[in-house]
Order: C-alpha cells, then sequence, then structure tokens
C-alpha cells in the first residue's frame, strides 16, 4: 500500500445538503465547494437579487442543475427565522435601491423573476422520479405536493399578468383570455362525464383485483394446507389416531390462520408456548388446550420456563393418560405463571427414582437454577398440575 | 331431576343431528332452526329452556337472535355454541345476553353438564372465555367508571385463574374450600359484569385482539 486514497476527491460534486438550508441549499452547497462562509454568498446572492433580480435567476438556475446531497438524514425543513432575515435585507436594499434610483430595470423586472420562480416549481414537481414517488407516498405528502403546484401556478399566472400589465397589453390580451377560458370551460363540460365514469371504473377495478388477491390468497391457503390434509386423512382412513392427529393439527392451523393475531413466531412467550404446544400435540396425538392471558417478550430465563414447559407437556401427554392437557399462561407485571395441568392417572412425587431427569432435572431443576420455581401437585388418580413461576426481569 | 327442554339454533344439518345424538337423557330437543329469522319464530313459539344458539349463521348471526329475542322481553337463556375462538364473537354473545360460551368441541357430558347449569340459571365458562375475561379486565389504565361493575373481586379473578387452568366447578370448589354453590354465584356475577359494565374498553378490547 503506497497510499491512502483520499476520502473526498479533489474536486466535489456540487450538491445541495439538507441540513442547515435557507432556501433550497444552493448557496450552502456552492459555499462549501469554493470554501467560503455561506453568509457571504447568501448576501451575495440577496444583493444580486435588488439589481435587477439577477440573484433570483441565478439561484433559480443553480437549484435547477444542482442534485439534493443524497442523505439518509430525515428533512428538518427550514430556518424560518434565516429565511425572513435574508428577506429583510433585500426588502431593505431594495428600498435603498428604488430611492436612489440604482436599480435600473425598474419594477418590470420583478414579474419575470416571479413567473420564473414559479415555473421552476411546476418543472421539479413534474420530474418523473418524483411523481413516481408521490404514487407511493403517504397522504401528507400528496397534500404537500398539491400546495406546492398551487404556489408554482399561482407564481406563473401572477408573473404572466405582470409582465402584460407591465407591457401595457392586458387589455388586447383580455379578449384572447376569454376566448381560451370558454374553449377550456366547453371541452371541460363536454369531458367532464366521461372522466368521471373513468375515474370510477378505475377505482371499481381496483377494488375488484384487491378483492380477487384476496380470494387467491384464500384459495391458496386452503389448498395448501386443508385440501392436503383432506386427502392424507381419506387415505389413512383405517388409523383413526391419525386421523384424528390430522385432523386435530389442521385445525389448529386453520385457527391460528383465522383468528389469531398475526405473530412473529417465537419473538413472544404465548406465540412460543402455543407453537411448543402445537409441536407436541403433533408429536403424541393429545390435544393440548391453552389459554394465555397477556403477553411479553421472550428473553433468556423465559426461554428456560418455556423449555421446562414443554417438558410438563411431554410428561403430561405422554405417561398421564389423560384424554386433554390445559395449558393456562398467565403473564403480570412483574411476574410469569404457567400451569400444565392434565387429568390423568397422576403419581406419588416421592417414589419418583433420584435419577429420572423429567420432573426433577428438566422442570423443577432447571427453573431453579434460573431463577424461578416450580410446584408439582399430583396424587395416584387425581391427575397432575405444574405450575412454573418465573420472575420478569424487564 | 327435571328435564330441560332445549332448542337447537345452527345453519348445519349435520351439526344439529349430531348434537341431538349426543345430549344425555336429562336433555330433550324440541326443535332445531337454521337461521335467525325461524330461530326467532321458534323460541316464540316453543318456549324452550334452553336455546343453544350458533354466533355465525345467515341474516345477522347469534348476536341477532339474542337481540331479537331478549329485546322482547323473553326470560329464555341462551348458550352459544360456536366453532370460533375470537375474542370478538364470544365477548359479544355474552354482552348481547347468552349466559355461557362453549366451543363445538367440547363433548356430550360436558355439554349436557352447561346446559343443565345454563337452565337453572347459572353461567358457563369455557377455559377460554375465562382467559379472554381475565386478559380483558386487567389491562386497565383508566381508573374504573364504576368500581362495582368495572373490576373483578381477587375471588373472582381466582374462580377465573381455575377455570382457564382447565378446572371444573366441582375441583374449583375443592381446591378454594369453597362449595360449588359459591363457584356458581361468582361465575355468575362476573358474568353479569361482563354483560353490564360499561368499560369501553371490554369491547375495543376484543375488536384490537383481532388486529393486532
Amino acid at each position: 500500500m503506497s497510499e491512502i486514497p483520499d476520502a473526498t476527491p479533489a474536486f466535489p460534486k456540487l450538491t445541495r445538503p439538507l441540513s442547515g438550508r435557507v432556501v433550497a441549499g444552493v448557496a450552502q452547497g456552492a459555499a462549501e465547494q469554493l470554501r467560503l462562509d455561506p453568509v457571504v454568498l447568501r448576501l451575495a446572492f440577496v444583493l444580486l437579487t435588488v439589481l435587477d433580480g439577477l440573484g433570483i435567476v441565478a439561484y433559480a438556475a443553480l437549484w435547477m442543475f444542482t442534485p439534493r446531497e443524497p442523505s439518509e438524514k430525515v428533512d428538518r425543513g427550514r430556518d424560518w427565522g434565516q429565511v425572513a432575515a435574508y428577506g429583510l435585507v433585500g426588502f431593505v436594499l431594495a428600498a435603498i435601491g428604488v430611492l436612489s434610483g440604482a436599480a435600473a430595470g425598474g419594477v418590470a423586472t420583478w414579474p419575470i423573476a416571479i413567473g420564473g420562480i414559479g415555473s421552476l416549481i411546476l418543472w421539479q414537481q413534474a420530474d418523473p422520479g418524483r411523481r413516481q414517488r408521490w404514487m407511493n407516498s403517504t397522504v401528507g405528502q400528496v397534500r404537500q405536493t398539491w400546495v406546492r403546484s398551487g404556489i408554482g401556478l399561482l407564481l406563473v399566472v401572477v408573473g404572466a399578468i405582470g409582465f402584460l400589465v407591465a407591457q401595457d397589453q392586458l387589455a388586447q390580451a383580455g379578449t384572447g383570455l376569454m376566448f381560451t377560458a370558454v374553449v377550456v370551460g366547453g371541452i371541460g363540460l363536454i369531458a367532464a362525464p366521461w372522466l368521471a365514469s373513468l375515474w370510477k371504473e378505475l377505482q371499481k377495478e381496483r377494488t375488484e383485483r384487491i378483492r380477487q388477491e384476496e380470494r387467491a390468497e384464500v384459495a391458496a391457503h386452503v389448498h395448501d394446507s386443508v385440501l392436503h390434509t383432506l386427502t392424507l386423512i381419506q387415505r389413512n382412513a383405517n388409523d383413526p389416531r391419525e386421523v384424528t392427529r390430522l385432523a386435530r393439527s389442521q385445525e389448529r392451523e386453520l385457527r391460528n390462520w383465522l383468528y389469531q393475531p398475526k405473530q412473529d413466531a417465537d419473538a413472544t412467550l404465548a406465540a412460543a408456548v402455543r407453537r411448543v404446544a402445537a409441536e407436541e400435540e403433533d408429536a403424541h396425538g393429545i390435544p393440548i388446550e391453552i389459554v394465555c392471558v397477556g403477553d411479553c417478550e421472550l428473553d433468556e430465563s423465559l426461554s428456560a420456563l418455556l423449555h421446562a414447559a414443554r417438558q410438563a407437556m411431554v410428561n403430561a401427554a405422554k405417561y398421564s393418560e389423560s384424554p386433554v392437557v390445559s395449558v393456562y399462561l398467565e403473564i403480570e407485571p412483574d411476574e410469569v405463571t404457567l400451569f400444565v395441568r392434565d387429568r390423568g392417572k397422576g403419581f406419588t412425587l416421592d417414589d419418583v427414582p433420584d435419577d429420572r431427569m423429567g420432573i426433577r432435572q428438566s422442570i423443577i431443576g432447571r427453573m431453579e437454577r434460573n431463577g424461578g420455581s416450580a410446584r408439582v401437585k399430583t396424587a395416584p388418580g387425581e391427575g397432575t398440575e405444574i405450575m412454573l413461576t418465573m420472575k420478569r426481569t424487564a | 331431576m327435571k328435564t330441560v327442554r332445549v332448542l337447537i339454533v345452527d345453519d348445519h344439518r349435520l351439526f344439529r343431528s349430531g348434537v341431538r345424538a349426543e345430549l344425555g337423557p336429562s336433555i330433550q330437543v324440541v326443535g332445531e332452526a337454521e337461521d335467525v329469522e325461524t330461530a326467532v319464530r321458534t323460541i316464540a313459539e316453543l318456549e324452550p329452556d334452553v336455546v343453544l344458539l350458533d354466533v355465525h349463521m345467515p341474516g345477522g348471526g347469534g348476536q341477532e337472535v339474542l337481540r331479537r329475542v331478549l329485546g322482547g322481553g323473553s326470560q329464555v337463556r341462551f348458550l352459544a355454541l360456536s366453532v370460533s375462538d375470537a375474542a370478538e364473537d364470544v365477548i359479544g354473545v355474552i354482552r348481547g345476553g347468552a349466559r355461557g360460551y362453549v366451543t363445538k368441541t367440547i363433548n356430550g357430558n360436558e355439554l349436557t353438564d352447561a346446559i343443565n347449569r345454563v337452565a337453572e340459571g347459572d353461567a358457563v365458562f369455557s377455559p377460554r372465555l375465562a382467559g379472554f375475561v381475565l386478559d380483558a379486565f386487567a389491562s386497565t389504565e383508566a381508573p374504573p367508571i364504576d368500581p362495582e361493575l368495572d373490576s373483578l373481586t381477587t375471588r373472582e379473578r381466582e374462580v377465573l385463574r381455575l377455570i382457564a387452568r382447565g378446572y371444573a366447578y366441582k375441583e374449583i370448589a375443592k381446591e378454594l374450600f369453597i362449595s360449588v354453590k359459591t363457584v356458581e354465584t361468582h361465575v355468575s356475577s362476573v358474568l353479569r359484569k361482563l354483560q353490564l359494565s360499561n368499560r369501553h374498553e371490554l369491547s375495543r378490547w376484543a375488536t384490537a385482539r383481532r388486529l393486532v
């Protein structure tokens, strides 16, 4: 490596920065390139404006041809205080100019300048890239665009009329304008119903398309899941256990699709518990009913609770001979409680040998290692209930 | 035990005959209806003790039946029976005046029990409904407007928790050292709160739950 490449090229491209701008960032951008204080350039523009409006034309030209600085930052808008200050300076200078007769062009140059700004704004609005963006943008932006277009149009009209007034041509133009207005109005009247029906047609087409997309989504879902399962059920017709399992898992899946809020699979505890229960239900063919109250983010200690809960579900589904397992999860502000209950044969806790991993290690041990607790309530013939409690850290 | 006269309102014929076959001898099915119109007419004609009401039906669903029958001053008791687990549906029919809500996966014996309980004027809460109530009454930041109606007592909360954990009323009574009658009283009281509380959160909560 002989040379470290300079981060900034020797001749930086002229751009308009968004932050710190007063009007459009032209002066600031140019100042950055010329290594000058932007205030100097701004005053120069103001001074040139006072002299026959040259400053505005120059500024507008630079605005048109200078690209905006690419930036991720949010547009914070202008510093209106500064705008007012520079405007006031210009106004005072103009007043002095008019009073002293230094401004040669007189008032007639102003309409041209105003018309110029107006067409500039309109021109900017018509930029195809932007038009694309408005289509996807929010209502607020659309409204802003309308306001801008309105101002642009107004400035052009004012500029044109001002020009005619200055040239004493308004009276002659009046008849022509009237003629144009009548023709345009007439065409508008003729075309209005057609335009309205076209608009309605477009709206209708749009709603129809949305509806069709929805229908297609439902059809795709039904095809992928329900029809598929029905085929499997027919094929397994002589295995009642498998049929029940298939029907149950399809039911659960359809229910989730219809009624559950769309959740990221493992982002929250309730969603994770539902997923774990669904997996164990599929694996063991025993329905697991879940009721969740509240929800919270899944963190490390709650993951431990989730693992312990899975072990409890596995035990209940595998050994209890209960027809159904109930899981109840309650998330309170300071702690999380989860119950896994079956109405199976139950057991005597003291009879469980110390080396059996399920209850002692995977449930009680795991909960205690992670700062929680587990309580097992069981008796032969009375089912089993395992209660897991974990304090919430957040 | 006196037999309970039941009317089944459901738009699926297969399901109606399935329920009919499953019910115990203490239940007498006096009729069936398949939409809102026939349901309202048949209820007025037959005056059953309990109406098994489907939530989703053509012509406005179970809530419409409840509105028209109970709005007319009838004392008929309704038990909602649905495949839907949506909070909106569950809370909707309970607030519409049903005395209980069970899902169609319930087995024949449990359904017979539930019907008997509703016939006696008690309330029937499925574990899921109990969970919904706990959730809806827990999520409150604003102070209740009517403290008596807008919040649950500690005992009611305990009872609901046990229902949500899958306990039957008898098991709850044993767990809390109270009588089954007391459990029923607590559940009925929760049902009353659920129906009368004008916590605007309740309906909003149920609707919002779907949209999350």
